[in-house]
């Protein structure tokens, strides 16, 4: 399997939108860095991107984006074995791993686990980011099984 | 009912209000970050917080609005009626707070028209609230709905209790046993668990007779007070327990994969009612998939949490079996056609009136409508009963 965002005839994905408070997290895409909105109220990540904490009420005024480390642990993972049935062509055809990942920041965010045959993804395995180009020159945060040496972000 | 009899008088109170409005006619703040700004502007005026919110007004999804605030509010209400939704919400909520269902609601309106024109930005209340967060965070990641999330809770019940696809297929199985029963189920044909198996992956460990059916369908209740049900013509299923709780709306907001909201809106219900699992003799529990029906069989407390597993390996949820569930033959074998709660409470309607023919649970007095809503979103409980449980 190539590596993603290698591949100059990858098929589309469907390209998410800009939420009103997200902007920040989908611009540092661009540079291949993961942000997480962090609650300074209450010392806690917060995902998706929100005008106020959801963990404890605290206003927007008291939010602030952190760099991620990239690096996280798969909660649940699942395969899709009927892609054009889910309308997604972005695997070409091939059953693929949806997985929900818990961030070492102690957010959870669903993704994709590439880089391994996807039936081999399971809970608690360790993950971290790598990136997919979109069209705009934003990118999507997937994941791939941990390697021992630290490759940086973007790596 | 005598409308001087309604107990609504005096019963609750507005505590807090807000708004914001400008001279100009225009805003600097629009969608979501208004409506959050409300809310909690509205709560410092009563002198609370949102930690004390346990019901949530909105006339869009009051269910997208609460997993926004972060909140798993035991009352929701999204009735949209135009300019009156927000009388209708503080007579609904009011019912609600007398009743006992919930304590502290909410509700919000914010609309920006004229700087949205100002600004070109979409207009009327099509995105307001900015894209849906499904499709900003999910969606890119070709998760089939509805089965993927149901998909990934499976695989995390399985991580963490060690159950098996065999035990999900029990509950398709069982579940056709009382299909064969029902003239009108769509599916009568024995099944067994290698059928089950052998059936296609859709998204593992997720197999096609897992997942619920795609059929026509309709239905309807009625319902009325017990004084007056007493003069009609079929014998009342009395409503004894009602209660319902919401915890995310996208599964990447659910906290536990392997824990409903059903363990809350079930245990209101029941306390409501004052009864236990025990005295129930029909379970009605909504089985979009067969790891829907597992989880609720654990969080209404038919079995401890991560034993629905061996719970339903024995097949005694099928006909002549311990525990009587989903005697229509179900979402999985009978009729699906999306919402298929109305038909919780049809089935259990006809087996608290011995209406059931083959299919008939002896002695049935009491009944569990348990309907899932959404992504394990939202679930609703009600214990229904005849007279003679009263």
């Amino acid at each position: 399997m190539s590596a993603p965002g290698t591949s100059a005839a990858r098929p589309a994905r469907f390209e998410p939108p800009v939420g009103a408070e997200s902007g920040p997290f989908w611009e540092a895409t661009r540079e291949g860095r993961l942000l997480v909105q962090w609650c300074t109220a209450c010392d806690r990540g917060i995902f998706y991107p929100r005008a106020l904490c959801p963990g404890c009420g605290a206003p927007h005024s008291s939010l602030e984006w952190r760099t991620a480390s990239g690096r996280g642990t798969v909660y649940a993972a699942v395969v899709e074995h009927r892609p054009l049935a889910a309308g997604a062509t972005f695997s070409g055809g091939e059953p693929y791993c949806i997985a929900l990942v818990d961030l070492d920041e102690g957010v959870r965010m669903l993704s994709n686990v590439v880089g391994c045959p996807p039936e081999d993804v399971h809970s608690g395995m360790a993950v971290s980011v790598t990136w997919e180009p979109l069209s705009d020159g934003r990118q999507l945060a997937l994941f791939e099984p941990a390697v021992a040496v630290d490759r940086g972000p973007g790596g | 009912m005598n409308r001087d009899e309604r107990t609504l008088r005096g019963a609750a109170a507005i505590v807090g209000v807000a708004d914001d409005v400008s001279p100009t006619g225009e805003l600097d703040r629009t969608g979501r970050a208004l409506e959050v700004a409300m809310v909690l502007d509205a709560l410092e005026d009563a002198g609370l917080s949102l930690a004390d919110v346990d019901g949530v007004c909105h006339p869009e999804s009051a269910v997208a609005f609460a997993e926004y605030l972060g909140i798993h509010p035991v009352f929701t209400e999204s009735t949209m009626t135009g300019g009156s939704s927000y009388e209708v919400h503080v007579e609904h909520a009011a019912a609600a707070i007398a009743a006992g269902v919930c304590d502290v609601v909410v509700s919000v309106y914010a609309a920006t028209p004229h700087s949205d024109r100002t600004h070109d930005r979409p207009r009327g209340r099509r995105g307001f609230s900015g894209p849906n967060p499904l499709a900003e965070w999910d969606m890119p990641y070709g998760l089939r709905t509805p089965m993927g999330p149901y998909a990934l809770a499976a695989a995390r019940h399985m991580h963490e209790f060690g159950t098996t696809s065999e035990q999900l297929a029990q509950i398709a199985v069982s579940t056709r046993q009382w299909a064969s029963l029902n003239p009108r189920a769509r599916y009568r044909d024995p099944l067994t668990i290698d059928d089950v198996l052998a059936s296609r992956l859709e998204v593992s460990p997720l197999h096609l007779l897992d997942c619920c059916l795609v059929t026509d369908g309709a239905g309807a209740f009625v319902m009325t007070s017990a004084a007056r049900a007493r003069t009609l013509r079929k014998p009342p299923v009395y409503v004894l327990g009602a209660a319902t709780c919401t915890d995310h709306m996208g599964i990447s907001q659910m906290p536990d994969l392997t824990t409903t909201p059903g363990a809350v809106s079930g245990a209101r219900a029941f306390a409501m009612a004052g009864m236990k699992p025990d005295d129930v003799d029909v379970l009605m529990g909504y089985d979009s998939f067969t790891i829907t029906a597992l989880l609720h069989l654990e969080d209404l407390g038919f079995c401890k949490k991560g034993e629905g597993g061996p719970f339903v390996a024995d097949g005694h949820l099928g006909p002549g079996g311990t525990l009587a569930m989903n005697t229509n033959g179900g979402g999985l074998s009978f009729t699906h056609p999306g919402m298929y709660g109305m038909f919780l409470l049809t089935e259990a309607t006809r087996q608290l009136r011995g209406e059931c023919g083959g299919r008939q649970v002896p002695g049935a007095a009491v009944a569990v409508a348990h309907g899932s809503g959404m992504f394990l979103s939202v679930m609703s409980t009600a214990v229904l009963a005849t007279e003679a449980a009263l």
